[in-house]
């Protein structure tokens, strides 16, 4: 069974003159087809304005399809009755950490997810202890958020989705504006939360040192799903994701430099470790 | 500069103040300031000021922190004990020169209302700094919720409250911040008369809008991905029960009240013009 399951997708808006009158439709996702199987690590990559983000606003029923379906977990997205279990069953974290932060105190933040949905007392505790405990921040639970770095409040975020125990995560461009202490901070806490409580993740971004380790790869442009494999297989084609206006990892950028000045270096290399080796089976 | 604003923010501490039914602190802080009005004496004061600097001992919070609080009415102060000093006359005249005349009755109200203008702001933040604005929240929510009968919606109101007490912190920072960006550019905030001033904040107020704007839209959007549906089918992570402290921290405050009526209307002490 699929986590996520989207066919033929399409959400359209319509396009406004300053006067605020129509003037035409723009299709910000236009035709998609996705599949996430449960458990799996899924990164979803584009350029801004690709549709990256309109996507993931679907996932949890925040958009609803004008075309096609997205269902999720089983569900229809577009079925109001199904609306709460849709957004319990797949959390959402955003990408300005202090525009999603309700509480004043850390721990009552993790606590309005489960508030919300009528856990009882001793459960929200419980749960908000743990899910702080999950994303190392169970040291500053009666900390105001106000005082925290934003790598710090993006766990707080992303604790607080866990607290409503989703069964899949969507986020939405978590690191975007973080320093890269904080994005590694942020990415480390998704990676253990996968392993851990073997959750869904699907990473909306538009770093390519974040997806590496993802099952699959998605890369959006002008609403389309324009590639779709591997990280492995994504990054081996360097010209093609650069035409999306997409950056490749250094890494993967100077192998394939190598490479076309008739180096023996094999394609798609992720980390530097596989370049330093590569390299030295030359000599 | 503008983010040293203590006023209506939380200080997080280990007290038994902090430790009170918010609902407690709600009721008392209304009764501290209603005592404030129903005498205007010496030894009224005293009884305040007794009380007021038990609760600040034992909340933990340093005074520095209550006293920056005041800062942002110090004008307003200002204002007052000029214009109470010099326009109310009644009693003996102590001082007169050129055309202002101090009087007995101008001093002693300018003193008092000095005196009970900041205990009203302390007292009142004492309240915030102790209370973490969701604590505020449930228990205006509790102690308001017979309203919901007649169609008040007294949880969305709650619910408002407490995320504009949230956002103070971050929208000040926003200005301080926009305010050097304009500075930046060659913006004067400081020359020129009150409308020329006036009329130089107009850059930082648009600017501030849009973004508050954008903040409240990204949260709702928060809140409704985390299932917030208002008020209906929620539990409370922490529920108001009263304790053994919060019916002393009661009896206490109304012992007070009591007292302060009592002395402050009918025992007759005056220490010169007070």
């Amino acid at each position: 069974m699929d986590m996520i399951h989207a066919e033929q997708l399409v959400y359209e808006y319509d396009k406004r003159d300053e006067e605020g009158n129509v003037i035409g439709t723009n299709r910000a996702i236009d035709g998609v087809n996705i599949d996430v199987p449960q458990g799996s690590f899924v990164a979803v990559l584009g350029h801004n304005g690709s549709g990256k983000s309109t996507l993931a606003k679907h996932m949890n029923a925040i958009l609803v399809p004008t075309g096609g379906t997205m269902w999720v977990d089983g569900r229809d997205t577009k079925d109001p009755e199904e609306l709460w279990n849709v957004r319990q069953t797949a959390g959402m974290v955003f990408q300005n950490p202090d525009n999603q932060i309700i509480g004043t105190v850390v721990e009552e933040d993790v606590g309005f997810g489960p508030e919300n949905l009528g856990v009882p007392t001793d459960e929200i505790w419980k749960r908000v202890e743990e899910s702080l405990r999950s994303v190392g921040m169970i040291e500053y639970r009666k900390a105001s958020p106000n005082k925290l770095s934003g790598g710090q409040k993006q766990r707080v975020a992303i604790a607080g989705v866990i607290a409503m125990e989703p069964k899949c995560i969507v986020l939405d461009e978590p690191t975007a504006m973080l320093d890269p202490n904080g994005r590694r901070e942020v990415i480390r806490a998704v990676e253990k939360l996968r392993k851990e409580k073997k959750v869904t993740v699907i990473l909306i971004t538009h770093y390519m040192e974040e997806v590496i380790a993802a099952d699959q790869v998605f890369v959006m442009d002008e609403g389309h799903i324009v590639m779709h494999g591997t990280p492995r297989e994504i990054f081996s084609r360097v010209d093609e994701l650069k035409s999306y206006r997409m950056d490749v990892p250094q890494v993967t950028m100077l192998a394939e430099e190598l490479r076309k000045r008739g180096l023996d270096v094999p394609r798609g290399i992720l980390r530097r470790e596989e370049l330093v080796e590569a390299l030295c089976r030359l000599r | 500069m503008i983010r040293d604003i203590t006023i209506g923010q939380y200080y997080p501490a280990q007290s038994r103040i902090h430790s009170l039914d918010p609902r407690v602190k709600i009721v008392c802080t209304l009764l501290f300031l209603v005592s404030l009005f129903i005498q205007n004496s010496l030894l009224g004061y005293v009884c305040a000021t007794v009380f007021l600097g038990m609760v600040i001992h034992l909340s933990n919070v340093p005074l520095k922190y209550i006293l920056k609080g005041l800062k942002p009415i110090v004008i307003l102060l200002l204002f007052t004990v000029v214009m109470n000093l010099f326009l109310t006359r009644g009693g003996g005249t102590l001082e007169h020169f050129w055309i202002f005349t101090i009087t007995e009755e101008g001093l002693r109200t300018s003193v008092f209302m000095a005196v009970r203008l900041m205990y009203l702001v302390a007292g009142s933040s004492i309240m915030t700094f102790t209370t973490s604005p969701n604590g505020l929240t449930d228990g205006m929510e509790k102690l308001l919720h017979p309203l919901n009968k007649v169609n008040v919606p007294v949880h969305e109101v709650a619910m408002m409250m407490s995320i504009a007490l949230r956002f103070i912190p971050i929208l000040l920072e926003e200005t301080d911040k926009i305010m050097k960006a304009q500075m930046a550019r060659g913006a004067d905030f400081e020359s020129g008369n009150i409308i020329q001033r006036a009329k130089a904040m107009v850059p930082i107020l648009v600017p501030l809008f849009v973004s508050a704007f954008r903040r409240a839209n990204d949260l709702a959007l928060a809140m409704e991905a985390r299932c917030y549906h208002g008020g209906e089918g929620r539990t409370k992570m922490k529920p108001l029960k009263y304790h053994g402290r919060d019916r002393a921290a009661y009896t206490l405050t109304l012992l007070y009240v009591v007292i302060i009526f009592v002395v402050g209307r009918f025992v007759p002490f005056k220490l010169w013009i007070f």
